[in-house]
This record gives C-alpha cells, sequence and structure tokens, in this order.
C-alpha cells in the first residue's frame, strides 16, 4: 500500500456516525426546529394533500369568521383556538418526522459539497480539474488517496481503501478495486489510499447521495398505494360525518334546538369526528418509516418497496455468508481403525500451526477447545521444520526431527495427500477415503492427515469441515414461518450438501446448483403463483434476478449494476437484514391500521359527549347519554374538541416509533391490535374527555 | 304459556328452518349458476330476446343489462298504470296520477316496494298480477344476479368476464324463485291464503253498514312478496291483513320465506369461492346482528312502558291480537333486515326504542341479512372494507379471499357505503328544512321527525316499508323517495359491478400464516362490528332526535 498523501481536492469533514437506534421521542431542540415547519405547512395546497385535515383547515377558518362575528362569545373563541391547535398538531407532527430525517440529510450534505473532479481527457493522457457538477454519465475520473470520489461509479483501474463512513456510519475502510463485484464506489466517500480510476455512472443530482437525501428529507416521497387506499376511505368517512353533521342543523331546527346546535358547535362536532388522529398523523407514519430503515442503514428508493416488503412470502437467501459464515470449520476428528482421535488431534493440530488459512485456525481451535491439546505455538516444537500451506501441493505440515529420525506429518485435500503418501512409499489409504466420502455426502469438506515416520507413510484420518450455520438462523427462519413467509436457500452447491445445510438452517425450501437463469425462473415461478419475491444479491450476474424481485435489497459492496437493478440497497451489506426490512414494512401497515381503527373507536366517546350536550335541552330524556356526568354543554363540546386535539400530540411518539411488533401470525396480530387500539380507542377517550371536562369545569 | 317464552319459541323454530333449509338451497342456486346446461325453456327466452347464452362479458356489459332491464322495467310498469283505465281487469278503477305513477313503477322495479297507495282501492287485477307481482319476481333475480356476478368476481381469476346477465336473470327466475314461489304459495293457501280471480264483495256488516272486500291471485303474490324480499302486499293492511297472512303459523312461514333466500346466498358464496367457511363466517356477521335485534325487539316490545301495555302484558297498540307482540317483533325485525318492507303490524306504535330497532336495521345497510343478493352484496362490500383496516392491522396489503384490496376497490367501496346514507340524510334534511313537505305529517315532534326519517330510511335502503303517519301521497314525497328508492338501488350496483371487474382481473394471492383469515369467528367478530360502527356514527345524531329523544323519555 502506497502511503503518500497529496493535497487534497475536496473537503469530505468526515461525517458522525449516524444514531442507529430509533429515538422516539423528538427532543426540544427538534420540536423547536419543527414549529416553524408547521406553520409554512398551513399553505392550502400542502393542507390539500390531506382530506381530512384540510377540511380541519376549512372548519378553524369557518368557525374564526364565526367567532369575530359575535366577538364576547369567549366559548367561540376557545373552540376556534384549538380547531387551529388541531391543524397546527398535524403540521408538527409531520414537521417533527421530516425534521428527523433532515438532520441526517444535513450531514451527508456536507460531503457533497465543491468536490473537485480530476477528469481525464478523451485520450486519457492528461488530467483537468472540473467542478463536481459538471460531470457526466461515462466520464473517466482519478482518485488518489485523500481525494473525495466526486460521484457514484465503478472503479475500472486500480484497488484503493474507501472510508465510507459518510453512508454507512462505519468507520474501518473498505477495498474497491476494479473487476468483480467489489467495483462500485459511491460519490461523497474518501479515497484512504492508492490510486483508482472510476468510470461514472450516475449523473450529477441523482447520486446515491442526493438520492438518499431525498428520501430522508422526504421531500421525494410519493404516497404509496396502500396509503392512497386508506386516504381515500379516510376521505369518504370524512364525507359520511360531513353528511351527518350538515343535515343535523335542519334537523335541529325542525327539533327546536336551533339555539345549542349553531354553526360553529357543529363545526367543533365535525372536527371532532373525522378521523383527525390519524389524518393528522398518516405522512408522520410514512417518513418515519423509511427513516426507520435509513437507520438501520437500509435505503430504499420508494416507499412502495417498503410496503411490498411486507407483503414478501417468498424469501430467497444466499447460502454462502447469509445462512452460512461462508468459511468451513473443522467439525470432527475422525481417525481410521488403530489410531485414536487423541492422536490423530495431536498431529492435526501440528500440521496446522504453520497453516494460517481460516481452516488451519479452526483446527488448530478443534483441537484446543474440542480435545483438551495444550495450545502450542512455532517456537515450542524443538527441531520443526515448517511447512505452510501452498497451493500448487495443497498441503500443510511440519517435519520434526528427533535424533536423527525424521518424522512428517501433513494435511490436505484427500488426493493430495493420498498422493503425498504413495510417493513416501506408503499404501493407498481406503478405509481413509472411505470416511470422506462419507464426509463429503454429508455436506462437509473433508481434509486428510497422514504421517510418515519409522512406521512408513499412513493416513490417520480425516478432519471433518463444515459450512456451519450462523447462531440464531433457525429460531429466525422459525419466526419468519410464523410470520407466513418461506424461505428458500440459494447454493452452488450439490444437492445433496444443500439438503444437509437446509435441514441444519432449517429453510424450508433450497435451489441448489443455481444459476442466474435458476433464479430468474425461481423468482417468476413463485410470482405466477401470487407470491411477492424478496432477495438479496451484489453481484453482476444477479442483477436481472434483483430487477424482478418485489424487493430487491442490493449490497452496498456490490456492483453498480445490482444497486441499479434493486430497489434497496444495504450500506452495511449483510443480507441477514431482509428479514428487518420486512418487518420493518409489516411495522408501517400496522401503525397506519391501529391509529385509524383508534380514530375510529374514538366517535364513540365524541358522541356521548356531544349529542346531550346539543340537544339535552330541547328533548330531557337525552341527558341520560351524559354517561360521563360532563358539567354542561360547553365544557362538555369543548372538552371533546381538546380532547381529540391532544390525542394527536400524546400519539406522536407512535407513530414515529412505530406500533410494536413481534413476529406473529395474522390471528395473533389481529386480535392484539384490536385489543389494544380498538378497545383502547373505545375506552380512553371516555377517560380523556372527563377529564378535560373536570378541569375546564374547575377553571371556568 | 306466557308471552315471552313464545316468542323464544318462535325464535328457535324459526332458525332451526332456516339451518336445515339454507344448505340445500344455496348449493342448488349455487349449481344453477355455475351449470353450463339451457333448459329449453330458457332457450325459448333467449331465441325471444335475442341473447346468446354462452357469450360472457365483462362488468361494464353486465350492467349495462341490469341497467336497461331496469328502465325498461320501470317504463313498462309507469305506462300499466297510466294506461290502466283503457286496458282490461281493471275493477273499474282509474288512471294513477304520474307522480304515483312513476314512485310505484320505480318502487317495484328497485324491490322497494314502497306503496303510496292502497292497493284494494287503486290496481286492478292486470296491475297487480301482470306488473306488480311480474317485477316480484324479477327485481328479486336482479339483485340475487348482482351478488352471484360479485361473487364470481372473488372466486374468478385473471379474467374479464362476470358471467352474462341474461343467463342468471333468466336462470334465477326459472329455476330457483318460480318453484320456491310455488311450493310456498301452497303452503299459504293451505293456511287460509285466498287465491282466485273474482272482484269486488260488498258484505254486510254485523252492526249495519258494508264492507269491501277483494278476491285475487294473493297466496300466489304473497309467496313471491316475502320470498322475493319485495314486501309490496296486495292489499294496504299488507301481512296485517287476514287473507294474506291468516294465522300464527302462517305468520311465522312468511318470516321463514323472508329470511330463507338472503341466508342461503351465503351458502351460495361458499360454495362458489370454493370454502364454505367463508359463507359461514358472512352468515355468521348476519345472524348476530338479526338475533341481537331481534331479542332486543322482543324486549322492549314485551316490557313497553305506559299504562296500556301493562296492562295488555306488552306495547299492543297497533298490532294484530292474532299474531302477538312476539310474531308483531319478529317479523318487524325480519322484514326490515332483509330490505322486505312487508309489514304485520303498525311501525309506528311500536315503542320508541322498537321503532329505532326497525330503522337501525334498515340503516346498517340492509345486510343482516338483507334483500335477495342486495344482503349478500352489501355485505361482501362491507366485508372489504373491515378486510382492509384488519389487513393494515396485520401488517400486509389487505387481501380478501386472495384478492388485493388497493386503492381502487377501496374507492368503489367506499363510494358504494356512501350512497344510502347522503340520499337519507339529504332526502331528510330537504323534507324538515323545506316549508310544504312537513305538512303531510301526522305527529310533531320527535316521532314526526322519526316518520319522516324512516320514509327515506326506507326508501333509499330500498325496503318499502313505511313507520305510516306520515301522508306519503304527495308530489314532494311521492317524487323524491322515488329518486331516493332508484339510486339507492342502481348505484350501488354500479359500484359492487365495478369492484367484482376490478376483483376478476386479479390473480389470486395465496393464503399464507401472515395473511389475515377471513373463515374465522374473530373475523365474524369484526364484520358485525363494522357495520355497527359505520351506520352508527352516521345515523347517531338523526336517531337522537327521533327514536333514541322518545325511547330514552319512556
Amino acid at each position: 500500500m502506497s502511503t503518500h498523501t497529496p493535497a487534497p481536492t475536496g473537503t469530505a469533514p468526515s461525517a458522525p456516525a449516524r444514531p442507529r437506534d430509533g429515538g422516539a421521542l423528538p427532543g426540544r431542540a427538534t420540536l423547536a426546529a419543527a414549529v416553524p415547519g408547521a406553520f409554512r405547512k398551513l399553505h392550502p395546497r400542502t393542507m390539500a394533500r390531506s382530506p381530512v385535515m384540510f377540511v380541519v383547515l376549512v372548519g378553524s377558518v369557518a368557525t374564526t369568521l364565526l367567532a369575530a362575528a359575535d366577538p364576547g362569545d369567549r366559548f367561540g373563541w376557545a373552540v376556534t383556538a384549538w380547531l387551529w391547535l388541531t391543524v397546527l398538531f398535524a403540521n408538527l407532527a409531520e414537521a417533527v418526522a421530516e425534521g428527523r430525517g433532515r438532520a441526517q440529510a444535513e450531514s451527508l450534505r456536507r460531503t457533497r459539497t465543491d468536490t473537485v473532479a480530476r477528469r481525464l481527457t478523451a485520450d486519457r493522457a492528461a488530467e483537468e480539474r472540473v467542478p463536481g457538477t459538471a460531470l457526466t454519465v461515462g466520464d473517466l475520473v482519478v482518485c488518489e488517496a485523500g481525494d473525495v470520489i466526486p460521484g457514484d461509479g465503478d472503479v475500472v483501474e486500480g484497488v484503493a481503501s474507501v472510508d465510507e463512513s459518510a453512508i454507512t456510519g462505519e468507520s474501518a475502510p473498505v477495498i474497491r478495486e476494479s473487476g468483480g463485484d467489489r467495483s462500485a464506489v459511491t460519490g461523497g466517500t474518501r479515497v484512504l489510499s492508492d490510486r483508482i480510476v472510476v468510470r461514472i455512472t450516475a449523473r450529477p443530482g441523482e447520486t446515491f447521495i442526493d438520492r438518499m437525501i431525498g428520501l430522508v428529507e422526504g421531500a421525494a416521497r410519493q404516497k404509496t398505494p396502500n396509503e392512497v387506499a386508506l386516504t381515500i376511505l379516510l376521505a369518504s368517512l370524512t364525507v359520511v360525518f360531513l353528511l351527518a353533521v350538515v343535515t343535523l342543523r335542519p334537523f335541529a331546527l325542525f327539533a327546536g334546538a336551533g339555539a345549542q346546535a349553531t354553526p360553529l358547535v357543529l363545526t367543533a362536532l365535525l372536527v371532532c369526528l373525522i378521523p383527525t388522529t390519524i389524518g393528522a398523523l398518516l405522512s408522520a407514519i410514512g417518513i418515519a418509516g423509511m427513516d426507520r430503515l435509513v437507520r438501520r442503514n437500509v435505503l430504499a428508493v420508494s416507499g412502495r418497496a417498503v410496503e411490498a416488503a411486507g407483503d414478501v412470502s417468498t424469501l430467497l437467501l444466499d447460502k454462502t455468508g447469509t445462512i452460512t459464515h461462508g468459511n468451513r470449520m473443522a467439525h470432527a476428528f475422525l481417525p481410521v481403525r488403530g489410531v485414536t482421535v487423541a492422536e490423530l488431534a495431536a498431529a492435526a493440530q501440528l500440521s496446522s500451526l504453520a497453516d494460517e488459512t481460516p481452516e488451519g485456525r479452526s483446527v488448530l481451535r478443534l483441537a484446543e477447545d474440542g480435545h483438551g491439546l495444550p495450545a502450542r505455538d512455532l517456537d515450542a516444537v524443538p527441531g520443526a521444520d515448517w511447512i505452510p500451506f501452498s497451493a500448487t501441493t495443497r498441503l500443510s505440515g511440519v517435519d520434526v526431527t528427533d535424533g536423527g529420525t525424521v518424522r512428517r506429518i501433513r494435511k490436505g485435500a484427500a488426493g493430495s495427500v493420498a498422493r503425498w503418501v504413495r510417493d513416501h512409499g506408503g499404501v493407498e489409504p481406503v478405509e481413509a477415503d472411505r470416511i470422506a466420502d462419507r464426509v463429503a455426502a454429508q455436506g462437509g469438506t473433508p481434509l486428510q492427515v497422514a504421517v510418515s515416520d519409522t512406521e512408513g507413510a499412513r493416513v490417520l484420518g480425516v478432519v471433518h469441515l463444515k459450512d456451519t450455520v450462523k447462531d440464531g438462523m433457525r429460531e429466525r427462519f422459525e419466526e419468519l414461518r410464523r410470520m407466513g413467509i418461506r424461505t428458500v436457500m440459494i447454493t452452488g452447491d450439490n444437492p445433496l450438501t444443500a439438503r444437509v445445510v437446509a435441514e441444519e438452517a432449517g429453510v424450508d425450501d433450497f435451489l441448489a446448483e443455481a444459476t442466474p437463469e435458476d433464479k430468474m425462473a425461481l423468482i417468476r415461478r413463485e410470482q405466477a403463483e401470487g407470491r411477492l419475491v424478496a432477495m438479496a444479491g451484489d453481484g453482476t450476474n444477479d442483477a436481472p434476478a434483483l430487477a424482478q424481485a418485489d424487493v430487491g435489497v442490493a449490497m452496498n459492496t456490490g456492483t453498480a449494476a445490482a444497486k441499479e437493478a434493486g430497489n434497496m440497497v444495504d450500506l452495511d451489506s449483510d443480507p441477514t437484514k431482509l428479514i428487518e426490512i420486512v418487518e420493518i414494512g409489516k411495522q408501517l401497515l400496522i401503525t397506519r391500521g391501529a391509529l385509524t381503527t383508534f380514530s375510529l373507536a374514538n366517535d364513540v366517546a365524541k358522541y356521548f359527549a356531544i349529542i346531550p350536550a346539543l340537544f339535552a335541552a330541547t328533548h330531557p330524556s337525552l341527558d341520560r347519554l351524559n354517561i360521563m356526568d360532563l358539567a354542561g354543554p360547553q365544557t362538555a363540546i369543548l372538552a371533546a374538541v381538546i380532547f381529540n386535539a391532544l390525542v394527536i400530540v400524546a400519539l406522536v411518539p407512535l407513530a414515529l416509533r412505530g406500533v410494536r411488533y413481534r413476529p406473529a401470525g395474522a390471528d395473533a396480530l389481529l386480535r392484539r391490535n384490536l385489543a389494544v387500539y380498538g378497545l383502547g380507542g373505545l375506552v380512553v377517550p371516555f377517560l380523556g374527555i372527563k377529564a378535560v371536562d373536570w378541569l375546564l369545569a374547575l377553571f371556568l | 304459556m306466557n308471552a315471552q317464552l313464545a316468542g323464544v319459541l318462535q325464535l328457535t323454530a324459526l332458525l332451526g328452518a332456516l339451518a336445515l333449509a339454507h344448505r340445500p338451497l344455496g348449493d342448488h342456486i349455487a349449481d344453477v349458476h355455475t351449470s353450463r346446461r339451457h333448459l329449453r325453456v330458457e332457450r325459448l327466452v333467449y331465441r325471444a330476446v335475442g341473447v346468446r347464452p354462452d357469450a360472457e362479458v365483462g362488468w361494464t356489459g353486465y350492467l349495462r343489462g341490469v341497467l336497461a332491464f331496469s328502465l325498461v322495467g320501470i317504463a313498462l310498469l309507469y305506462l300499466l298504470q297510466r294506461l290502466q283505465d283503457v286496458l282490461p281487469g281493471s275493477l273499474g278503477f282509474a288512471t294513477i296520477p304520474p307522480d304515483q305513477a312513476f314512485n310505484t313503477a320505480v318502487s317495484f322495479v328497485t324491490n322497494t316496494n314502497w306503496q303510496s297507495y292502497s292497493g284494494e282501492q287503486t290496481m286492478g287485477h292486470l296491475v297487480q298480477t301482470g306488473g306488480l307481482a311480474v317485477q316480484h319476481f324479477l327485481s328479486a333475480a336482479v339483485g340475487m344476479a348482482v351478488a352471484v356476478a360479485l361473487v364470481r368476481g372473488f372466486a374468478r381469476t385473471s379474467t374479464g368476464a362476470l358471467g352474462n346477465f341474461w343467463v342468471d336473470l333468466v336462470r334465477g327466475t326459472v329455476r330457483v324463485l318460480l318453484p320456491l314461489a310455488a311450493c310456498a304459495a301452497l303452503v299459504l293457501v293451505a293456511c287460509g291464503v285466498i287465491q282466485n280471480l273474482s272482484g269486488i264483495h260488498h258484505v254486510g256488516q254485523f252492526l249495519g253498514g258494508t264492507q269491501q272486500w277483494n278476491g285475487g291471485a294473493v297466496a300466489s303474490q304473497e309467496a313471491v312478496k316475502l320470498l322475493g324480499t319485495n314486501g309490496g302486499g296486495y292489499f294496504n293492511a299488507n301481512s296485517a291483513h287476514p287473507f294474506e297472512n291468516p294465522t300464527p303459523f302462517s305468520n311465522l312461514f312468511e318470516i321463514f320465506l323472508i329470511l330463507l333466500l338472503p341466508v342461503a346466498l351465503t351458502r351460495t358464496f361458499g360454495r362458489m369461492v370454493g370454502s364454505t367457511r367463508q359463507g359461514y363466517a358472512v352468515l355468521g356477521a348476519m345472524g348476530v346482528l338479526w338475533v341481537a335485534f331481534a331479542g332486543l325487539m322482543l324486549l322492549t316490545e314485551h316490557h313497553g312502558a305506559g299504562p296500556a301495555p301493562e296492562l295488555a302484558g306488552g306495547a299492543m297498540e297497533g298490532k294484530e291480537t292474532r299474531f302477538g307482540v312476539s310474531g308483531s317483533a319478529l317479523f318487524a325485525v325480519a322484514t326490515t333486515g332483509t330490505s322486505t318492507g312487508a309489514v304485520n303490524a303498525f311501525h309506528s306504535s311500536f315503542t320508541g326504542l322498537g321503532g329505532g330497532i326497525t330503522m337501525v336495521m334498515m340503516q346498517l345497510g340492509e345486510i343482516a341479512p338483507g334483500g335477495v343478493g342486495t344482503g349478500l352484496y352489501g355485505m361482501l362490500i362491507t366485508a372489504v372494507i373491515a378486510v382492509f383496516l384488519a389487513g393494515l392491522m396485520v401488517g400486509r396489503t389487505p387481501e380478501y379471499l386472495g384478492k388485493r384490496l388497493g386503492p381502487r376497490e377501496i374507492k368503489l367501496a367506499a363510494c358504494a357505503l356512501l350512497v344510502t346514507p347522503a340520499l337519507v340524510l339529504l332526502g331528510t334534511a330537504a323534507a324538515v328544512a323545506l316549508p310544504t313537505p312537513p305538512d303531510a305529517m301526522l305527529n310533531g315532534g320527535a316521532h314526526g321527525f322519526s316518520e319522516i326519517l324512516y320514509a327515506y330510511t326506507s326508501a333509499a335502503q330500498n325496503n318499502g316499508s313505511a313507520f305510516a303517519g306520515l301522508s306519503a301521497d304527495t308530489p314532494w314525497y311521492n317524487t323524491t323517495l322515488g329518486l331516493a328508492m332508484l339510486l339507492g338501488r342502481l348505484l350501488p350496483i354500479v359500484f359492487a359491478l365495478a369492484l367484482a371487474g376490478s376483483l376478476a382481473a386479479q390473480r389470486r394471492r395465496p393464503a399464507t400464516a401472515g395473511t389475515l383469515r377471513t373463515g374465522t369467528p374473530l373475523f365474524t367478530g369484526l364484520l358485525t362490528a363494522t357495520p355497527l360502527v359505520i351506520s352508527g356514527l352516521t345515523f347517531v345524531p338523526a336517531l337522537a332526535l327521533g327514536p333514541l329523544a322518545e325511547g330514552l323519555a319512556a
């Protein structure tokens, strides 16, 4: 690695690692920062995005005019004030949600300021300095240690270590090199060493960081299909209540209750009835959902993709690196007849001391931890001549000279060891080969350990190397099954090996000897049966499958093609995160459904407050509906309006954090959420309205 | 035997009979609408009308059929009434005035059977039997056809075709309604309901003076009036008239006929979508609502407050002694819960809360169990909304029977559910706000308000029963109620068929452990609560000023 550090050509303040835990409660500073936004959002065009809140805005204007017509009416002004507060609380919720994203966007934006690019001229002979914003797709730029990469692209020449903490929050540098699956670089990240040539793949303003800023700020947010459907339902409920309240005026006049059911009071009733709770929090829920994803370092190109994640019913996971650790580990020592396990373990340990590969390390670990052999290092063996692993012999080992006799120990793949034994005058290791075959049949990799000493050359036994399943995977697949999601393991292994790993990991199905075409076919087949498919991938050959899948999560370490094809990018490049993404998608929908149910259930109590208040004067029998025993008509109406406004504030943290989600079947989830938000929504306002009424009666 | 026990026994017998009958009948209707075979008589009809029976159409084609058939039906019925004086079989009655003829034509074609006239003093044999009774069959068959089309929307995948309206209409009439009505008419005749074509008899009364008795094909009209959830009686007194409903047994049998087809159609739904559990979940919600309100009704009517009810052992004002409180209460809940609108008692004379129950049964959306076909499609549309809310709460894009409920489906379902509340509330508001209409009221105050609210509820929900007390034969009521009936019938059909079209075009998504299960008691509970909450929130303020104010005063 070269260490020279030329003067930096751009400024790249190392971005502070963004908070990863979803701190739900907005701090005082966040709140204060959001207040101006809440007022700015009063613009009718902004308000019209939510039909429910637009009606509240119109209602607030109307009551203001009505109150102004009768300026001495303190009740009228009080109702008016609380209606305006209802609108502002809703806007505040949205502004707070956006504000949290904006803080992240600020730190990102700093990384892209004033980057100067060193563009190669067409003949690649010379460099010219141009602003990063002037680059076009296909330009070649040079980046050396200390340079900020001016735009998204692929490395076409060289290898470098890159600090990507600006986008991933991870301080350890990563290697980027031309060709292969680690060629993609992101604009705004900084080269720490060496020199690379990058071909720009994104226009300025459309780079990864730009997209990320747009998403976290909520600027690029479009309503998702479920959000649209819910908005339609809320709008039609609003129309129903509008009808109920507008027609109540002639009904009241007919009943002689026109003096109580004034337009001002009816406007207050309308605002109480329409689903303001969910109407006010709907967009905050959506923004917060994206935010939760970003906090887990996943970037989705659209809210639609997040929503689709909740609907996924088939999950394709690569075996290596996702389900298993990917490197094979020593699992057991299997000696041939006449050799003890201890002898084999000791020989294996000696032969592995000079083997720096992960497999070699795992043999030592098994010998020491599994078989109680003392740990040794290279100096502890006198007269030893170490033979490190080499790719040509595919063997490692040691020759120990002890009093004139040489004891040679070798460890390696079965074929190489057999050749070595033959070369040293030994016999064909029939039994050891049989053991090796058995290990292979179980999906493991056999290594043989042989010794050549005064008794001749012979194979002592087999080390069973196994691709181990990561801890906790079985439980996660079990959780997924409960959520109704089928996992399919994708592997290049033969079906025999694949079956063993699949059974051990507890996946529902596997695809062995998988080619990219097989993967595509599998996705298409699942989709034809009506299932939504999610997968993770990083290579260029994953791109078609990522594009075909309903949720395609590209690894940040992957190629530009893969990132372009997927609809999410995981900055941590952790394929198991698919599971979390699914949970976030579900949580988003549940939060919306739960708050809608809560909002509707609230109306029951409001009727019990307002109907006696309106009509008990003319129809004394209706006072029997005043089961909360509210102090008087005006306090009752005001209490309902105030409760309605305050409940929005009270639920902002829930909207930002999302409803608690535990993986469970649909029935269990429904039962729980109905009990909490349906029954809760029924009971809470009775208590809340009564409490507010009591306070009002105390002070008025 | 005390009267309350009699009520409970009648209710039990009724539920038992329905439990036995709905299954074979529901299966039969499913077979009728999936069979490929045409009967000879059906082929004759197709040839006469010029329909190719094996050609299926999309939802717009299906809707064109429904609309054309309904509007032509209205025009024909209008002409029959307007030309009554020159046509044979008039019994000497004059022509019907235009506003009343419009109202009556719309009323019978929309399966409402609101009657602003007295049958025996206005309509001759031709209009009664050739016009009104024919629509008794056809309007019910149209409702059934639309329901079957919506069920096909759920059952079919990736197709534009919803079936053939003309085939569904003819089969529903020929293979379901006609044979059932014939059997029912025979039972009614056996009970003592009249069936003849004789004229008007003037009969001397015991204390002097004469009484006028009409003959007529009453049993045949009565059978389909109830089976088709029509409700338009031969006589003004409807099922309170001894020629229409002579005995307590005939009364119970009539309640059975009212509930039979709406209940059986849930079985048809289950069969056609390939899971009878789904049908039972829907039936469960209908049943819980109906039985709960029937129980409440028995309670309020048996314990009516005031000196008269206490002496009579129940609120007997306006009820026939031969049916008693229980027979009248069950009939009232059945007729208002099914968009039938036949009455065997004076709903206006029920206790305040009892009158409220009859209104709530209608305001639920005529889905407990609702009219023939209309009840099923109404409940399925309600289910779409319930599934949407519940589906969100389990964290998936909501799906009902494997079909996604996206923006388009929700838009259509919400519009369908908006229509009738809008008609009821706006109609009532206009009637109380404008100076002329209230003149027709018998009562003022809360009861007068109930009369008007009931009239518009009954019309918009296509029920047809009246709270009485309101003289609705004025140009204002004939016209506005006529429009309410027409829009209350056709607009939901438009939305239901559009919904069917967009569902049928979808692929089916397989159910997983993460999918909301809709064949469970939990879902039945949700489906029971949803219409209660939605219609409760819509109508409580209006109900408060009418029946609630009255009922709570007691």
